[in-house]
């Protein structure tokens, strides 16, 4: 075979290729063919398995998409609860399975609708939530028993996530019932989404105590959500979004244990978040390949003995990064690309971008035409029909086994360093994204890379789609109703309930449950992050570009 | 102040953390000859007006990509006129749709707006040009 193949490639005509350079969207040179001389053999039993089987190569569940299609989560948000419980309603009906929350900038740092910092952010990149009035109001009439939902919030994800689940109350469901997650992924925030407030320990703090409170309280949500979608979103490569991201992950699952929890008892909950770019078969392998990583090293260095423990379920969402604002259109082709990419690569839940977010928030229009382009790859195109298809091609297999050795040599890197936490503050990620963000930046500008009505096949055009537009009064309204809150609610009850969250913050206590009784009273979330700050501390980081 | 070297301080105005554009941007100015300063994230308009002042840059870019740039330019542009600064040229950048970046540069609160897709080189060659006409004029 050796002899055949060594024939082939003195007779490939290398000289009459197109322009390349032929490489992935990472800068990943390619081959012009994989044959089974130039790719690694593969062991089925112990490279790949069975789907549900270790190493879960092949997937996580024993049916995957024959069982159940991936949940279609569109990540949705804007202005005040009430318009945003209108698109949840309009997204539900149109076939959504999952909800998913984007909040704004303010919600997102911790500072309320009526701080100084907020002027001018409120309601405009996701939903403006200051209180569990505001929850309340963002799931009226949406029967929590019945849906899952996703929450994207990190740094203050512990106030967010308490009042999802006294809302819940509210409505008559109790928190063991309760399914859903919560990003709450600080250490990729320090290395990429620059959404912090706090300093890494009590952060950790908080996520552990999260990891603890749900196993006793909220077994069917998922902790946290290790991304590594915004590593990609910030420039990093394929490979470098796949190995900071299991890092993160290892480094969260050895903060458990240090917290005194039994592996078992938390990493089940533990769930994951890819982006999908537009490179198919890149990202393909990089997912099947975070399935063996994880399940191995869960395995052999964490000792974890549920089989629940090992495997990596995941949310994708299609590449922001990779949309154009010219020729928006355009856009729904590459995010359908990249969806395909996902469900084959075996993903659990997927967001699919809608054409106009370089622009504005999603459109009412856009994100319909998103979650029909899920709906014609789950219900059109056979790919659910068959698990795993792109298993055995030989292509495939060795960018997957490229994808996982160029992972254990970042993890080397990293122990080097003295793991993630040493090395964020090194700005070790943080450097490695910004290079590779300048390489592709400069490989556009030198057409080594191409992108359509970008760098090529350019059309003078005016914009004509539109626009989702924020309402300045929003901000307005949203101030006028928080003050109101604050004047109308017991204050002398708040008050009690955030000295009780400072003593708490204080000591080692579990902060959930004081967190829930805060917000409970109608605290702030802006009201219970300050009495953290006074404590914690906040975060400062010395940039690198 | 180093008459041959330009130099352009890179501010995040607000709570956006997307700092990749402004990063690239930093980068490609400082490879194009430019002293560059980067604000880092989560400055207020005050900050950025003081630190440009007080590093004496030529320019200010904003990188804005939390749909608050109608707010935070005319501020930055208020506050440059306060201090007194208003030789400082202000432009930016970010997820700012057409009719707004009309608005923004006729009420005169960015020289330029420079969108998604835009090649660092033209962004280059627009920074050096208006500082030539600029101290042309001085």
């Amino acid at each position: 075979m050796s002899e055949d193949f060594s024939r082939w490639q003195k007779s490939y005509p290398e000289k009459k290729e197109r322009k390349g350079p032929f490489m992935t969207v990472s800068s990943v040179p390619i081959e012009p063919l994989y044959t089974p001389v130039n790719t690694p053999e593969i062991n089925y039993r112990e490279d790949l398995g069975y789907p549900g089987e270790y190493p879960y190569t092949r997937g996580v569940r024993r049916n995957m998409y024959r069982g159940r299609l991936w949940t279609m989560r569109q990540f949705a948000g804007f202005a005040s609860a009430a318009e945003s419980n209108q698109r949840y309603k309009f997204l539900l009906s149109q076939g959504q399975t999952g909800l998913s929350v984007a909040f704004d900038m303010p919600t997102i740092m911790g500072y309320d609708s009526d701080h100084p910092r907020a002027y001018g952010e409120v309601g405009r990149v996701g939903v403006a939530i200051d209180s569990l009035q505001d929850m309340e109001t963002l799931f009226k009439d949406i029967p929590l028993d019945k849906v899952s939902t996703s929450m994207t919030t990190n740094a203050p994800a512990s106030i967010l996530w308490a009042m999802y689940i006294v809302a819940a109350e509210k409505q008559g469901v109790p928190a063991d019932k309760l399914t859903g997650t919560i990003q709450n992924d600080i250490l990729k925030e320090y290395i990429a989404q620059k959404s912090w407030i706090f300093p890494p320990e009590p952060s950790l703090r908080l996520i552990t105590d999260i990891f603890a409170f749900a196993r006793d309280n909220v077994p069917k949500w998922n902790t946290i959500s290790i991304s590594g979608y915004h590593i990609r979103e910030a420039g990093a490569t394929a490979l470098q979004e796949l190995a900071f991201t299991l890092a993160d992950g290892f480094a969260y699952v050895e903060a458990g244990i240090k917290a005194g929890l039994d592996v078992d008892d938390f990493a089940p909950r533990l769930s994951f978040f890819f982006n999908s770019h537009t490179d198919f078969f890149e990202e393909i392998a990089k997912y099947r390949a975070a399935r063996r990583i994880w399940a191995r090293h869960m395995k052999e260095k964490y000792g974890a003995k549920t089989e629940e423990s090992l495997l990596l379920r995941f949310h994708t969402q299609t590449a922001g990064c990779s949309l154009t604002a010219q020729q928006p259109e355009n856009n729904i082709v590459r995010t359908a690309y990249q969806a395909m990419a996902a469900v084959l690569g075996g993903t659990q839940s997927l967001h699919t971008n809608s054409m106009d977010e370089v622009l504005a928030l999603p459109s009412e229009k856009a994100v319909q035409i998103a979650l029909r382009t899920q709906q014609v790859l789950a219900y059109e195109t056979g790919v659910a029909n068959t698990i795993d298809p792109l298993a055995g091609s030989y292509f495939v297999e060795a960018l997957t086994n490229q994808m996982e050795e160029g992972a254990e040599e970042y993890f080397r890197k990293i122990e080097e360093q003295g793991g993630v936490l040493a090395a964020i503050s090194e700005n070790f990620f943080q450097q490695e994204i910004a290079d590779a963000a300048y390489r592709y930046q400069k490989e556009i500008e030198s057409k080594a890379r191409i992108i359509v009505g970008v760098n090529e096949f350019q059309t003078k055009e005016k914009i004509e789609i539109d626009l989702l537009k924020i309402d300045p009064e929003i901000e307005s309204s949203q101030v006028r109703r928080v003050k109101e809150l604050k004047a109308t609610r017991d204050n002398l009850h708040v008050q009690n309930t955030l000295d009780a969250l400072k003593e708490s913050a204080m000591s080692s206590d579990n902060l959930m449950p004081k967190i829930i009784d805060a917000v409970r009273s109608y605290a702030t979330e802006g009201e219970i992050v300050s009495v953290l700050k006074e404590i914690f501390g906040e975060y400062k980081e010395q940039a690198v570009f | 102040m180093d008459q041959t070297r330009i130099r352009v301080l890179v501010g995040k105005p607000g709570l956006d953390g997307h700092d990749r554009g402004a990063k690239v941007i930093a980068r490609a100015l400082r490879d194009g000859g430019m002293e560059v300063i980067y604000s880092g994230l989560h400055q207020t308009p005050e900050q950025i007006v003081e630190a440009a002042i007080q590093e004496d840059v030529d320019v200010i870019g904003l990188s804005i990509l939390s749909g608050s740039h109608m707010t935070v330019f005319p501020r930055v542009k208020e506050l440059l006129k306060e201090q007194n600064a208003v030789d400082i040229l202000v432009m930016g950048g970010g997820t700012i749709p057409e009719e707004d970046i009309s608005a923004l540069i006729k009420g005169g609160y960015a020289e330029a707006i420079f969108t998604p897709g835009t090649p660092t080189t033209d962004i280059i060659e627009w920074i050096k040009r208006r500082v030539k006409q600029k101290e042309g004029q001085g």
